[in-house]
């Protein structure tokens, strides 16, 4: 079977131009959210605070809740439902707050609706300190995966490739990164984790299209380089296109199946890896023809490699 | 069949037994004894937010640990002056490192501080104003003080965690000041909390009966006892006017105990103090008969009994109106000792055993039903040859548990998506290698030349591939924490041993296949 057929010949770089503005409008309005919203929304571990998350029988309304707990003083408290049958209580860490409030919130909460037969299932303190630790963490280790594989890049391929590679994660990031502020997901550690594995992942969509790129220049000297890397993501569309279904089969598998806890991190998952896919046809392979004197260098450079 | 075809079987099969012998014991309790003897016998550890459970990111406060050791010193410093008789008005810890002693007048200063370099020879002495002295500990001795604290306080933590009958915790030191722990499985959250957090200094004080606490005269201190009041039904403060000296503390306890009146049947403490207390002891209760004895634990009062007469044989109790768990918890944090300093609790994760049981459950129906539309996929694409591919990526599932098995890696749920993941891109590299394996047959190639040239082609743009994502996984390993971390372990062990299984299990399917047969085509 075939989905692709082997002659395929679609002219990608044609449409590069309109793939560049296409990104360029999706990221622009990713960041224009963020910057409205005054950066990330952070969730538990990075922004500190408390989350209690409290099992009923059959959940009360999240308005009763917030009325309780206002009562006793706890009117800032955000409270999320968690599908039927369970809700969550977030607090922001505060000055001199006890660190019991999580066992506040719940005998608040179990002495009132104690008909539902409330049980406590997670909870999640984070001290100021330790988020912006994390915070800090997180982003120099998204910095350390992308300079990592750069310098690997550079040492398989060369510096050129390296760049295009590098441009693709970051729009790869920046999308991701702004369709969780679009839709108000909040980031956590697995979502930062997602997204390193959308940077490994789009990479493994790159380098494969990269590969062929350099076999073909090296079979072919005479062509056109444009033409090559045209003729190079055809000859690989029918993988890339396998691959990243499979992939995105198990990941909304995941999505579905895989409940409340990872819900976020694999929603993350199944945009980076359609972005990834995307972006290694129609960023990582364009931006190598950028520059037109760097292209040519380009060239020779691959061919003596 | 040519050798070199059935060594690599072999070596395939090895791997598949070696496997599977590794995870036999994740899936069965009942394993015979032999093989507990001579084959590895330990399950896949699973994580705090599969199994429930608790866990605590703590912070010693070494800074109070420094401040307790020249607060020590103050003590011993009022008693050695008064040997001299030079007048100390006050001696007091008011910063960090930074102990200050007024003396009663000024032509005592100069004395005070040579008997003092000369009596504590390593702290540093120096004059602040005509009355004034500050004392002050040097850089390495501050250094050496908390480095001892955190020891001291992990060791004691520790020991109340074994107490408390916690099967499988973990404590780990993190960072200069930071203590890790994880309890599996615990019941009551909230009494471990207090268990580990307690800073339990024990102290036996004297109760001033000639002060009041409208009037509390210099060398006194108030502190307070809980009292819970049956006709009200509120907790009580009651204020203690005490002697502000230390006459035992809880270093000298040896063994503590749960004991039940017999009147009441109601829990207390029975102490039992080593020689040295002992000694004590019977002095203080010797020299204060008819006076009252505070028993403080971290400044509250838990009673005040009435000396009788001159106690020997150094035994205690501590009585109050606790539950039977408290008493018990008492004990142990007696018997363990107390923490040098307090300790801040930086992060809390408690997670429910239902919901982890839940989340085991959601977990395993996303692989099965992500691996079955895998397999289903690769068969209807690449028919015979996604057949192969699929006993690959079964293997490939199989030895990644037995990996986790082996080194015992801890599964999270993160870790699972991890392994659904890996599914996803196990077939990656099987994918690369037919997709090529079908150019190559229109080119015109024999099956067994097309397969040489499109494992040959695809080998190593599967490892360049495949090596971003490790870089992206190692990265992930060493920042992450926990769950996180159990994703980066999954990921990791998955991308290795998908390439072993995605190109040499396969090709040596294929190969092994391909004896003796002659095919016009491929089924790909």
């Amino acid at each position: 079977m075939d989905f692709v057929k082997a002659d395929i010949n679609y002219d990608f770089i044609g449409k590069k131009r309109i793939a560049f503005v296409l990104s360029m409008l999706v990221i622009l309005l990713g960041v224009g959210s963020l910057f409205l919203k005054g950066g990330p929304l952070y969730g538990i571990d990075f922004a500190g605070g408390t989350l209690v998350q409290v099992r009923f029988s059959e959940a009360p309304g999240i308005g009763e809740v917030r009325d309780v707990l206002a009562e006793k003083g706890m009117g800032s408290a955000v409270i999320q439902s968690q599908g039927e049958e369970a809700i969550a209580v977030r607090v922001k860490s505060e000055e001199g707050q006890s660190e019991d409030i999580s066992d506040e919130i719940f005998s608040i909460i179990s002495e009132r609706f104690s008909e539902q037969e409330p049980s406590l299932e997670l909870v999640e303190m984070v001290g100021p300190q330790v988020g912006s630790d994390l915070r800090r963490k997180g982003v120099l280790s998204i910095v350390y995966a992308i300079v990592g594989i750069l310098l690997y890049i550079t040492l398989r391929f060369q510096f050129r490739f390296a760049l295009g590679a590098v441009a693709a994660l970051v729009h790869d990031v920046s999308i991701t990164v702004g369709v969780f502020s679009v839709m108000n997901i909040e980031f956590t550690l697995p979502i930062i984790a997602a997204i390193l594995t959308i940077i490994g992942y789009s990479l493994n969509d790159t380098i494969v299209v990269y590969d062929r790129i350099r076999e073909n220049i090296r079979r072919h000297p005479k062509d056109k380089l444009a033409g090559v890397v045209n003729s190079s993501i055809n000859q690989t569309l029918s993988r890339t296109i396998l691959t990243s279904g499979t992939t995105l089969l198990v990941v909304f598998c995941l999505f579905i199946f895989g409940g409340e806890v990872i819900h976020d991190f694999s929603f993350a998952l199944l945009v980076g890896i359609m972005v990834g896919t995307y972006s290694s046809i129609f960023i990582a392979s364009p931006v190598l023809l950028l520059g037109g004197k760097g292209a040519s260098a380009a060239r020779t450079s691959i061919r003596q490699a | 069949m040519r050798t070199r075809v059935k060594t690599k079987l072999i070596i395939v099969l090895l791997v598949l037994v070696g496997a599977l012998v590794a995870v036999t014991p994740s899936l069965t309790d009942a394993l015979p004894g032999w093989w507990k003897k001579i084959l590895p016998s330990k399950a896949v550890q699973l994580g705090l937010d599969l199994k429930g459970g608790m866990e605590l990111l703590l912070e010693v406060q070494v800074e109070e640990a420094v401040n307790n050791a020249l607060t020590r010193y103050a003590s011993d410093l009022k008693t050695v002056m008064r040997d001299e008789h030079i007048r100390i008005r006050r001696a007091e810890t008011t910063a960090f490192n930074r102990l200050l002693v007024e003396v009663g007048r000024d032509k005592y200063r100069d004395e005070a501080a040579a008997i003092l370099r000369e009596e504590f020879p390593g702290i540093d002495v120096s004059e602040e104003s005509e009355t004034t002295l500050v004392l002050s500990f040097p850089e390495e001795e501050i250094t050496r003080l908390q480095e001892n604290s955190v020891v001291q306080a992990l060791e004691t933590i520790r020991s109340r965690v074994d107490e408390f009958g916690v099967s499988e915790p973990t404590i780990l030191r993190q960072g200069s000041r930071r203590i890790l722990i994880q309890l599996p499985g615990i019941e009551d959250p909230q009494r471990a909390i207090s268990l580990v957090k307690r800073t339990a200094v024990l102290k036996f004080m004297i109760v001033d009966e000639q002060a009041s606490v409208d009037n509390v005269p210099i060398g006194d201190v108030v502190l307070y006892g809980k009292d819970y009041d049956p006709a009200t039904r509120r907790v009580q403060r009651t204020p203690y006017v005490l002697e502000d000296r230390v006459l035992l503390t809880g270093d000298t306890i040896k063994d503590a105990r749960v004991r039940y009146d017999t009147q009441f049947g109601r829990p207390y403490v029975s102490l039992e103090f080593d020689k040295i207390g002992a000694r004590i002891f019977e002095q203080i209760t010797a020299e204060n008969v008819n006076r009252r004895a505070a028993i403080v634990l971290d400044d509250n009062v838990y009673s005040a009994p009435t000396i009788r007469e001159r106690i020997a044989g150094g035994a205690a109790t501590i009585t109050g109106d606790f539950t039977p768990d408290e008493a018990a918890d008492l004990a142990i944090v007696l018997r363990a000792g107390s923490l040098p300093a307090s300790v801040e609790i930086l992060q809390k994760w408690t997670v429910s055993p239902t919901l982890g049981t839940d989340s085991i459950r959601k977990g395993l129906m996303s692989i099965a039903f992500g691996f079955c539309l895998v397999i289903v996929f690769m068969i209807l694409y690449f028919r015979f040859s996604g057949i192969v591919a699929n006993i690959a990526l079964i293997m490939n599932l199989v030895v990644i548990m037995g990996v986790l098995a082996l080194f015992q890696a801890t599964l999270t749920l993160p870790g699972i998506a991890g392994i659904v993941l890996t599914i996803g891109m196990a077939v990656d590299a099987n994918v690369l290698i037919f997709e090529r394996i079908k150019e190559e047959q229109r080119t015109g190639k024999t099956v067994r030349a097309a397969i040489d040239a499109g494992y040959s082609k695809a080998f190593l743009t599967i490892v360049d591939a495949n090596i971003t994502t490790l870089i992206a996984a190692l990265v992930l390993f060493q920042f992450g924490t926990g769950s996180v971390k159990g994703f980066a372990v999954t990921l990791t062990i998955g991308v290795i041993t998908s390439m072993f299984t995605a190109i040499f299990v396969s090709r040596t399917i294929f190969e092994a296949w391909l004896e003796n047969r002659s095919l016009e085509k491929l089924s790909i």
